[in-house]
C-alpha cells in the first residue's frame, strides 16, 4: 500500500496529511455490499479512508442465555444458526464438546462419516465467500455458476439430515441413521463433477488480469498483527501463519487423512481468495479419502443414556423406554465439569467453552466465535485505502453477521 | 513430552506466583486460579517468557450461589509453538467487579472485554473502550446475569401457560 | 408461442385493446415488482440461492433487485429482526414509495421465531404493516416464490385509490408511521 497520494493541487503529499474537509461517511447497517448487518462509520478524505468506527450487534439472538435454557440435544438447532454457511461444522462440534465432557468412545466410522459431512459444508462456506469476492468486483457470472454446485452440496444435506441449510445433523454420539446408498451415489456424481464448475470458475477470476489488479494490496495484515488480534482459519494463513486446528489438535480422526495447509505471503484479499480456492480443493482430496476408507462399524457410539434406541425396541424392552423417555425430557446424566473443545470452522477456530453442574442443561456455554474476534481488526486493514477497497476487505473476510454476533 | 513441558510451565508459574492455584483437570487441561492483582503479570509472564502468544478467548460466568466469588472471569490462552493449552480464572466479587483490562498485552481482548462487560458488568480497567458491544446502549441491566430472565419481560402477546412457563 | 401472462378481460379490436386502468395497472406491477432483500440471517442464504440460476426469481420479474428504499416496491424482510435494528427497518420502510408490499420470510421475521429472547423482535408486524407472511426456518426457495406470487395476486387486484383510502390511512396510524394526508 503506497503512503503516499495526490492531493488537491495535484502535489504529492503523505497519507497522513489531510488537505480536505473530512467527511463523515454512514456504511450503514443495510447495504447491499456488507454481507450482513454491519455498521461502518467512516471518516473520509476525499476517497482515502482516515478512520472507521463499526458497530455490531444488529442481530444479537441471545444464543449463550437461550443455551442454557434448552437440553443438550436441543442446543444443538442454535449451532446450527452461528455459522449459517456451514451449519454442519457448528453442530459436529458441538456434540464433541458434550463427548468430552461424558468421556465418550466414538466409533471410527462415526469420526469419518463426520470428516464427510464437516469438509462437504467447508467447501459450501468457501464458495459462497469466493463468490461474494467476485460479486463485489463486478463479477457476477462466477456466483450464478458456484451457487449451482452450492445446490448440489444441498442435495446431499438433505439426503442425510432432510434439511439443506440450517441442518441440525447428527446426535452426541453419532448420527441417527446411516448413510443411504442414495447418499454415496450422489456423493460419487459430486465429486466426480464438481471439478467442472469449479475449474470454470478459477478460469474465471483466479489469473484474471483485471480481477488481480483489483484485489492485490486490498486490505492487507501482517502475521504478527493477525495473531495479536487473535485471527484464525483462512485469514490468518493467508498473512502467513500455518494454525489450522484440524492438525495442531486433531479431532475426530483428522490424523488419519493426508492434506495440506495452504498458506498465503501478504494477508491482502487475493491471497485469502487464493487460500480459500485451495482450501476447497483440499477438502474435495479429504473426502475422497474418507469416502474410500470408510470403516465398517456402528453409526453412533455406545451411550444408551444419550442416543435415542431404536423403536422397535422402545416398544419391547423396558429399559429402552426408560431410556426413551428420560433423553425426550432431557433428564440425561452429564457429570458436572468444565471443557472447552475447538473444531477448525469455516472462519477458523470454533471453540465451545461448556460448564456443566450436573443439571439438565448447560450451566454456562460461550461461543468462541471467529468472525466476532477477528472483525475487531477491519478499522485497522482499511486503513489508507479507498472506499471500495474497503468493501472488498470486508467481503473477503467472511464475516458471518450470525457468528458476529450470535 | 507434553507432560513434561507442562511440568516445566507449570512449575515456572508456581516459582514466579505462589498464591495461584494450579489443577488439572480430567479433560486434561490445565486451570489456573488467580487473583485480579496479579493476572496481568501473569499473563505477562505467559506471553512473554513462556511463548503463550496467542490469546484464544476471554468469558465471564456468574455463580450466585458462592460467597464474595459470584462473578468469574476465564481466559483461555494458548502457547502455539508447543501446543499447550491454559486456562486462567479471576474470581470477583459482586461489591466490587473491576478487573485490568488486557488490552495492552493482546490487542484482541478489546471485544472480547466489551462483550463480556455487556453481558455480565464487569468493569475492565484501563480499557479504551468500554460500552456495550452487542445489546442496545440505553440498556440498564446486564442480561447474562443468573437473574434475568430470557424473555423479554415487557411483552405482552405470549401467554405464559401456552409456553409451559 | 410462449404465453407470460394472461390476458385481462378487455375489447379487442384490429390496432387496439381497451380493458380498465385497474386490471392494466394490476398486471404492469404484478409482473415488475423490484424487491428490497432486507436480509439479515439465514433467511437470507436461501433467498440468495432463489435468485440464483436453480430457482430464478427474476423470471417473475423482480430482475432488479434494488437496495435503495426510494426505488422498490417491496420490501422483503428475512431473517431476525433484533430490537436495535427495529428503528432501522421502520426508517426503511418509511423511506418506500406508495404502493408498497412487505412480504416477511422465516419465522424469525413473522414472529420471532425460536429466538424468544430480550434482545429479539418478535415480529415485525409489530412495528411495520405486513402483506404476506413466509414460514419456514429457513422456508425452502419454492416457498419464498410462493411468497412471492402471493404479493403478485395481491397486487393485482388491488383497486387503485386503497392507498389514499380511510381504512388504510387508520392503519398507518395504529403502526405510527406518518401519513401524508
Amino acid at each position: 500500500m503506497s503512503e503516499l497520494k495526490i492531493n488537491q493541487n495535484g502535489q504529492l503529499t503523505s497519507l497522513d496529511t489531510v488537505d480536505g474537509e473530512i467527511a463523515t461517511l454512514n456504511l450503514g447497517p443495510t447495504h447491499p455490499a456488507t454481507h450482513g448487518i454491519f455498521q461502518n462509520i467512516l471518516k473520509v478524505d476525499g476517497e482515502r479512508i482516515i478512520s472507521a468506527e463499526p458497530t455490531v450487534g444488529y442481530i444479537h439472538r441471545a444464543f449463550e442465555k437461550l443455551a442454557e435454557r434448552r437440553p443438550y440435544q436441543q442446543v444443538t438447532p442454535i449451532t446450527d444458526r452461528l455459522n449459517y454457511c456451514s451449519s454442519p461444522i457448528n453442530n459436529m462440534g458441538w456434540h464433541l464438546t458434550v463427548e468430552k465432557l461424558i468421556g465418550a468412545e466414538i466409533p471410527k466410522r462415526v469420526d469419518y462419516m463426520r470428516v464427510i459431512v464437516m469438509e462437504l459444508a467447508r467447501i459450501a462456506d468457501h464458495l459462497v465467500c469466493n463468490s461474494v469476492i467476485g460479486v463485489d468486483t463486478g463479477a457476477l457470472t462466477g456466483f450464478t455458476y458456484v451457487f449451482q454446485e452450492r445446490e448440489k452440496i444441498y442435495d446431499l444435506f438433505e439426503e442425510i439430515c432432510g434439511a439443506r441449510l440450517t441442518t441440525n445433523v447428527g446426535r452426541i454420539g453419532g448420527f441417527d441413521r446411516d448413510f443411504s446408498p442414495v447418499f454415496f451415489q450422489k456423493l460419487d456424481k459430486f465429486l466426480k463433477e464438481f471439478h467442472i464448475i469449479f475449474d470454470d470458475f478459477t478460469n474465471l477470476l483466479e489469473r484474471n488480469r483485471i480481477f488481480m489488479d483489483r484485489v492485490i494490496g486490498a486490505g492487507p495484515i501482517t502475521g504478527e498483527r493477525a495473531l495479536s488480534y487473535g485471527f484464525t482459519g483462512p485469514n490468518l494463513r493467508a498473512a502467513g501463519v500455518d494454525y489450522d486446528v484440524r492438525v495442531m489438535n486433531p479431532y475426530c480422526s483428522y490424523q488419519d487423512f493426508n492434506f495440506d495447509v495452504p498458506i498465503g505471503k501478504d494477508g491482502d484479499t487475493y491471497d485469502r481468495f487464493l487460500v480459500r480456492q485451495e482450501e476447497i480443493r483440499q477438502s474435495l482430496r479429504i473426502i475422497h479419502q474418507a469416502k474410500d476408507n470408510l470403516p465398517a462399524g456402528n453409526y453412533h457410539g455406545d451411550v444408551p443414556s444419550f442416543f435415542l434406541p431404536p423403536k422397535e425396541e422402545v416398544y419391547r424392552s423396558m429399559e429402552a423406554l426408560i431410556y426413551h423417555f428420560k433423553i425426550t425430557m432431557g433428564e440425561t446424566p452429564i457429570p458436572a465439569g468444565e471443557v472447552y473443545h475447538s473444531v477448525e470452522g469455516a472462519n477458523g477456530e470454533l471453540g465451545y467453552y461448556l460448564v456443566s453442574d450436573g443439571g439438565r442443561t448447560p450451566y454456562r456455554l460461550h461461543f468462541r466465535r471467529p468472525c466476532f474476534i477477528y472483525y475487531q481488526a477491519y478499522p485497522e486493514m482499511i486503513k489508507g485505502s479507498v472506499l471500495s477497497d474497503a468493501i472488498l476487505t470486508m467481503s473477503s473476510m467472511n464475516v458471518i453477521a450470525g457468528e458476529l454476533d450470535a | 513430552m507434553e507432560n513434561s513441558t507442562i511440568q516445566d510451565i507449570t512449575s515456572s508459574i508456581e516459582s514466579k506466583f505462589p498464591n495461584c492455584v494450579i489443577t488439572t483437570d480430567s479433560y486434561g487441561m490445565s486451570n489456573i486460579v488467580c487473583s485480579r492483582e496479579s493476572i496481568i503479570d501473569l499473563v505477562g509472564h505467559l506471553k512473554h517468557d513462556l511463548g503463550f502468544g496467542f490469546l484464544t478467548d476471554i468469558c465471564g460466568a456468574h455463580y450466585p450461589l458462592s460467597e464474595n466469588q459470584e462473578f468469574q472471569v476465564v481466559y483461555h490462552i494458548h502457547n502455539l509453538y508447543k501446543n499447550v493449552r491454559l486456562r486462567l480464572k479471576v474470581n470477583l466479587a459482586t461489591a466490587d467487579l473491576a478487573i485490568p483490562t488486557m488490552v495492552n498485552l493482546f490487542p484482541a481482548a478489546n471485544w472480547m472485554e466489551r462483550e463480556t462487560f455487556d453481558f455480565y458488568g464487569i468493569i475492565f480497567e484501563g480499557h479504551p473502550d468500554l460500552r456495550r458491544i452487542l445489546n442496545m446502549e440505553d440498556m440498564d441491566y446486564h442480561p447474562l446475569r443468573k437473574e434475568y430472565a430470557l424473555e423479554d419481560e415487557t411483552r405482552s402477546d405470549k401467554k405464559d401457560s401456552f409456553f409451559g412457563r | 408461442m410462449v404465453n407470460i401472462v394472461e390476458q385481462p378481460e378487455g375489447h379487442e379490436g384490429q390496432g387496439f385493446f381497451a380493458t380498465s386502468m385497474d386490471k392494466a395497472i394490476g398486471l404492469a406491477r404484478a409482473n415488475s415488482l423490484w424487491p428490497l432483500p432486507f436480509a439479515t440471517s439465514c433467511c437470507g442464504i436461501e433467498f440468495m440461492a432463489t435468485m440464483s440460476a436453480n430457482y430464478d426469481l427474476a423470471r417473475f420479474g423482480s430482475e432488479r433487485l434494488s437496495f435503495t428504499p426510494r426505488q422498490c416496491d417491496l420490501l422483503m424482510v428475512m431473517g431476525t429482526i433484533s430490537k436495535k435494528l427495529g428503528p432501522v427497518l421502520k426508517q426503511v420502510y418509511d423511506q418506500m414509495a406508495e404502493p408498497k408490499w412487505v412480504l416477511s420470510v422465516g419465522a424469525c421475521a413473522c414472529t420471532g421465531g425460536i429466538f424468544d429472547t430480550y434482545s429479539v423482535l418478535q415480529g415485525i408486524d409489530k412495528i411495520i404493516p405486513v402483506d404476506v407472511y413466509v414460514p419456514g426456518c429457513p422456508p425452502r426457495p419454492e416457498q419464498i416464490i410462493e411468497g412471492l406470487m402471493k404479493i403478485q395476486e395481491l397486487a393485482k387486484n388491488e383497486s387503485l385509490r386503497r392507498r389514499n383510502s380511510d381504512e388504510y390511512q387508520k392503519m398507518l396510524e395504529s403502526y405510527n408511521i406518518e401519513t401524508t394526508k
